[in-house]
């Protein structure tokens, strides 16, 4: 159900890719809201995201300039997923200059270890590209891998799979 | 048309107000603490002691907040800056699981967290990070040695993250909820962090001379610190009896066949090198460290020591 509330906290955006909105990255878990009081669920992306505190800040801002009177908690089950980054996000990452995460390692059994980079469909964001090289699996937030594009020679981020 | 002059003085007494006002969010992460479990459901299950559970939580934690803490040292060390991004990285990573454990662990016994004077506002996974002493901590020694060159801190991290993984993912059925869905996350981390371990093994097996020796050298100075990680201290066979935890010695014959691997496209022999000893019967698990880990220790724990009622 859209309540003016559950509008209002989907809207928040990422301290950290502003261009997404908590809901468009998926971690916006849950808004419950009973008369002016709120409850936001949101869940971390890696265990160590500095920018929770940041989201939780932003939420309870936001809710209060409206009116309400919100609290945020955390939800660790299920473990946030690059899945659950919506189509919007996806295209709002792109058009931003990231590449957008193909879908997340399904996983039965133990998990494999990958002595070669990771077999991954990346293009360039900016000029489209197949021919780029993993830099790094680690980039300047937790959740990205450095890329640089062989044709047009620049590098960007890659939103890595989780 | 006369120019309109603000007087800042007359609504401002310093320029500084505007900063040290009621609203937080001027600063990038907040001032005030956050709780990582806020809103968690923390209620023991049936059969679980809360102390033992604390316990154990307390020795998973400390292993991540030890070597998080050693691993950021590398921060503009590293020899190049995407290994300086990919350590402190793998560093944070491990700090939000020594976060999530260490409040899993307060949270499931109180008993657990040191007194801090009435009115300090620190929370109760800082107080057990800051203010407890050496003896107090329940990590392996693995994880406490100075990081050396890049070779030593690339094999310290493949053997660390192998079988860290291997726990994470036999946790994941914890009958904890709470415990069971901080493996679940961490399983995803910790992937990656042995990947990126393993790769660079290869590379300075594969590279040059020299990285070769260095990396053999390495191997030589870390294995000792491998057999430690099967020990089954008492804790943890309560914590298997009690279905919340996992027997490390389950999970030695795994953590050995994914470095054979490692070791055997590497061209690496597994060395061959006699196992750290206990002390009076005593490792890591129960208090017992190596010189490194007060000195870290010390380090870390002098600015919130000095400030025990400051906030951040």
């Amino acid at each position: 159900m859209v309540t003016a509330a559950r509008a209002i906290a989907a809207s928040v955006t990422d301290p950290e890719m502003p261009m997404l909105t908590l809901e468009d990255l998926g971690v916006l878990r849950d808004v419950r809201e009973e008369g002016r009081q709120v409850v936001v669920t949101i869940t971390p992306t890696y265990s160590g995201c500095p920018a929770m505190a940041t989201m939780r800040d932003d939420l309870v801002h936001r809710l209060s300039d409206a009116g309400y009177d919100a609290r945020v908690v955390v939800s660790l089950s299920p473990a946030w997923s690059t899945d659950w980054i919506t189509r919007r996000g996806r295209e709002a990452l792109a058009a931003h200059g990231l590449s957008a995460p193909g879908p997340a390692p399904r996983r039965d059994g133990p998990v494999p270890l990958t002595l070669l980079p990771a077999p991954r469909t990346v293009s360039c964001p900016r000029c489209g590209s197949a021919d780029v090289r993993l830099r790094s699996e680690f980039g300047a937030t937790a959740c990205k891998a450095l890329y640089a594009c062989e044709a047009c020679l620049e590098p960007f981020e890659h939103v890595k799979e989780i | 048309m006369t120019p309109h002059v603000h007087d800042h003085d007359s609504d401002h007494s310093s320029v500084y107000d505007g900063l040290v006002g009621s609203d937080p969010s001027h600063w990038a992460f907040g001032t005030d603490f956050e709780d990582p479990l806020a809103g968690v459901d923390t209620t023991l299950a049936d059969g679980v002691d809360g102390p033992t559970l604390a316990a154990y939580c307390l020795m998973l934690g400390d292993d991540a907040l030890v070597y998080s803490h050693r691993l950021s040292e590398w921060c503009s060390r590293a020899p190049d800056l995407e290994e300086d991004i990919a350590l402190t990285n793998i560093a944070l990573d491990l700090l939000g699981q020594a976060r999530l454990l260490l409040a899993r662990a307060a949270a499931a016994d109180p008993g657990v967290v040191p007194v801090l004077p009435d009115g300090s506002p620190i929370p109760p996974e800082d107080a057990l990070a800051f203010f407890r002493e050496a003896g107090e901590f329940r990590n392996v020694r693995l994880v406490e040695p100075g990081n050396g060159d890049f070779a030593v801190t690339m094999v310290r991290l493949l053997v660390f993250a192998t079988w860290r993984l291997a726990i994470m993912q036999r946790l994941e059925s914890s009958v904890d909820p709470v415990l069971s869905a901080i493996a679940a996350k961490a399983v995803k981390e910790v992937t990656y962090h042995r990947d990126y371990a393993g790769r660079w093994f290869l590379t300075l097996a594969q590279g040059t001379d020299e990285s070769r020796r260095r990396l053999l050298a390495a191997l030589d100075l870390v294995w000792p610190y491998r057999g430690e990680l099967d020990r089954v201290s008492e804790v943890e066979r309560r914590a298997v009896d009690e279905g919340f935890g996992v027997d490390p010695a389950a999970v030695a014959a795994e953590v050995d066949v994914v470095l054979e691997q490692v070791f055997s496209v590497s061209g690496v022999e597994r060395p061959e090198r006699p196992a750290l000893a206990a002390v009076r019967g005593r490792a890591g698990r129960d208090g017992l460290h190596t010189e490194e880990l007060s000195r870290m220790l010390a380090e870390m724990q002098s600015v919130a020591r000095a400030h025990p009622m400051g906030r951040w």
